[in-house]
């Protein structure tokens, strides 16, 4: 075990996948002599050389659909888009191409390409930096979307990723780049839990809480100062968000009863409401009280000197929490 | 930069058809091409009634296509009659070990490339998506997005680069997709790294109802240099010319220098697909007049004038014609539908807990309508 940071954990988890694999290749912009502009790719172009480690043209759609081609070659590509809003010019070939190239040939061809995503906000970012359009992914079949949370996993569910013969959009969260934490470097693959699974990250009785990737960090925060208000919060880091783990959701579920779903995306057709309706289906039986989402307003991502109002906190965790436990809250009241 | 037979900006728009590279007239007639003739050296009779035989038997799958559609058999048919020579003589260039990536439109090289009968008709009845197996045919499935395998060339070109071998990766392309940034990002990419990559820009003049003017001001062959590939317009309803530059396109891939386009000018002589109606957007003396150069017509002249269009020659095309025909219409009549729980099949290569709920719940659902067992 070392401790690593999230991003030098990704950094390492690039380094070894390319070192034991010769097909896996890494694309994307300054990500050759610069190191990427979050520096995850450091030192990989002058270890494994240009041909390996791709700068490319600044075109988004380009880097995905020469990935494309490259995957029906034999090869497995690592592409990094540079920040979350800056995807949506390659979404063409990722929804049409890299989702669907497996079952328009019958299984014939494999798209064995991961998609990193530096994701969602909290760093103060300009417009178009702070993005969280997982749901987009979520919704397209074909594609297996992951959230990460912390250095372990990044580490093992990055080189899950890459050894899958699947599409993986693989989201990082950039504030935790650099959020430190224990890494076993030499953990064998087969030994890891799938990539699919989900963790519990706090055990609770009273309540669920469901999330993934960036806000989860907030949500065990939540759990801590709920605590104290005696109300015990499970938290659930599904860390795939495509597909989603329910039977480890819905034995939680079954054992508190409620459920809150906090992530920093939009509220409207997001993840959560997804979560939400799988979960009542489900478990409707046992639920004590109708589930609630903690989410980003609908609202194009705002002006960094206003990000906090947007992102789902700690305080916002709890309101919600006691909603779903019929305690005072704001909205009590409101919608009656 | 090498880019011959183009126009200056101020000399004509992209419809001018005559400033191309040609080796057959209109008639028949074989002209010297100081550019092209060395690329063709080879080509004696027997290749040409080659040719010729490939474009007649595309253009009998075509007109069975659109005689299966009418008849309520495929869903919908995209003809290709008056392109055969553009997909035939630039496939016929291309090795067994290339790889290329068509469009929906390219029928051709899906023939040339040794497409099966029902390769031709499944996907258009809506029996499967990709008939065929892509590495058997060293041919990607057809795309109908515009452009999007522009890039996917370019990509496996860059494989082709780093496995160290001399294969050559093709992208097929129409006029419309010109406008598109994938087809634009391609050649940045190709141009970027000397990929071993050949642009087809099929200019049939006509995308659906937009004329090639709402695309393009000046020869589509005309931006390949300013991305630093060199480009050729060639004749596209002759034969000879789309062999000859593609042959020279892929020599200049082979042997390391990266990126060729071509620019073939030819015409869609039948509507987009069979739910358009061109007649509502074209003329029908420009189809008359298009229907005058008819590449198959101009070969036949050619072997006519070398004494090498016997009737013999003829009935053999002819029986081979009527037996694909007949095979194509077997694969359209006899084709059986599989079974509905498949279609949960090959979303993904690897298990995945949300299909196989999905695949659960309803092989559960489909068993409800099972015949109930004699008591």
């Amino acid at each position: 075990m070392v401790q690593l940071t999230m991003a030098k954990a990704i950094n390492e988890g690039l380094r070894r996948a390319m070192a034991d694999d010769p097909k896996v290749l890494v694309m994307g912009e300054d990500i050759g002599k610069l190191g990427g502009v979050f520096r995850i790719t450091d030192g990989l172009q002058s270890e494994f050389g240009a041909q390996r480690v791709v700068d490319t043209p600044l075109a988004e759609a380009g880097i995905m659909g020469t990935a494309v081609g490259l995957a029906f070659r034999g090869y497995r590509p690592v592409v990094e888009i540079q920040f979350d809003g800056f995807v949506y010019p390659a979404f063409d070939q990722i929804v049409c191409q890299v989702a669907k190239l497996h079952y328009r040939t019958r299984g014939n061809v494999t798209m064995p390409i991961t998609i990193r995503i530096p994701w969602a906000g909290g760093v103060g970012a300009a417009e178009h930096h702070s993005e969280s359009p997982e749901a987009y992914f979520v919704h397209t079949s074909g594609l297996r979307v992951i959230a990460v949370s912390n250095p372990q996993d990044a580490y093992v569910m990055l080189r899950q990723a890459i050894a899958s013969n699947d599409p993986v959009v693989y989201f990082e969260p950039k504030r935790l780049y650099h959020t430190k934490g224990e890494v076993d470097l030499d953990v064998q693959l087969a030994d890891a839990p799938p990539m699919g699974l989900a963790r519990i990250a706090r055990e609770g009785e009273d309540v669920t809480l469901l999330t993934y990737g960036s806000q989860v960090a907030t949500a065990l925060d939540a759990a801590t100062a709920a605590e104290d208000d005696g109300v015990s919060i499970e938290v659930i880091d599904l860390r795939s968000i495509s597909p989603v783990d329910y039977r480890t959701v819905t034995a939680s579920v079954r054992k508190t009863g409620r459920v809150v779903v906090t992530h920093e995306a939009a509220r409207e057709a997001g993840v959560g409401a997804e979560l939400i309706a799988s979960v009542t289906e489900r478990c409707f039986n046992y639920l004590e009280a109708a589930p609630q989402r903690v989410t980003g307003h609908d609202i194009p991502y705002p002006p960094a000197k206003l990000e906090k109002h947007h992102l789902p906190d700690l305080d916002r965790i709890l309101d919600a929490v006691d909603r779903v436990m019929d305690r005072p809250n704001s909205l009590s009241g409101v919608l009656d | 930069m090498t880019m011959t037979h183009t126009l200056t900006p101020t000399a004509d728009l992209a419809t001018d058809i005559d400033d191309v590279a040609r080796l057959l007239t209109p008639d028949g007639e074989r002209i010297a091409d100081p550019e092209l003739d060395r690329w063709v050296a080879d080509v004696d009779a027997a290749t040409l009634r080659g040719l010729y035989r490939d474009m007649v038997l595309l253009r009998r799958i075509d007109t069975e296509g659109v005689a299966l559609q009418r008849q309520g058999q495929l869903a919908l048919w995209p003809p290709c009659q008056g392109q055969e020579a553009t997909q035939i003589g630039t496939a016929r260039a291309l090795r067994a070990d290339d790889f290329a990536f068509p469009s929906y439109r390219e029928t051709g090289v899906v023939y040339a490339r040794g497409g099966k009968p029902s390769d031709f008709v499944l996907a258009w009845r809506g029996e499967e998506h990709s008939t065929y197996n892509p590495y058997d045919l060293n041919t990607a499935t057809q795309q109908i997005i515009i452009g999007a395998q522009s890039l996917h060339a370019v990509g496996y070109a860059m494989g082709i680069q780093r496995d160290g071998t001399d294969q050559v990766a093709v992208a097929y392309f129409g006029d419309g997709a010109s406008s598109q940034g994938d087809v634009n990002e391609a050649m940045v990419f190709a141009s970027s790294y000397g990929a071993p990559v050949v642009f087809v820009c099929t200019n049939n003049q006509w995308a659906i109802s937009e004329p090639v003017t709402v695309q393009a001001k000046f020869p589509i062959a005309g931006r390949a240099p300013g991305f630093g590939i060199p480009s050729m317009r060639v004749d596209g309803n002759d034969v000879l010319a789309c062999l000859a530059a593609m042959r020279w396109a892929i020599d200049n891939a082979r042997r390391g220098n990266g990126p060729a386009f071509i620019e073939a000018v030819t015409y869609r002589m039948g509507p987009h697909t069979t739910s358009d109606d061109p007649t509502r957007y074209r003329d029908k003396e420009e189809v008359e007049s298009w229907r005058r150069r008819d590449p198959i017509a101009r070969v036949e002249a050619l072997l006519r004038s070398q004494n090498e269009f016997d009737e013999a020659f003829v009935a053999s095309v002819d029986a081979d014609a009527d037996a694909l025909a007949a095979a194509v219409r077997h694969a359209a009549m006899s084709a059986t539908t599989r079974p509905p729980l498949t279609i949960l099949d090959d979303v993904y290569a690897e298990p995945h807990s949300g299909i196989d709920e999905q695949r659960e719940w309803f092989g559960a659902y489909l068993n409800g309508f099972a015949p109930a067992e004699e008591a």
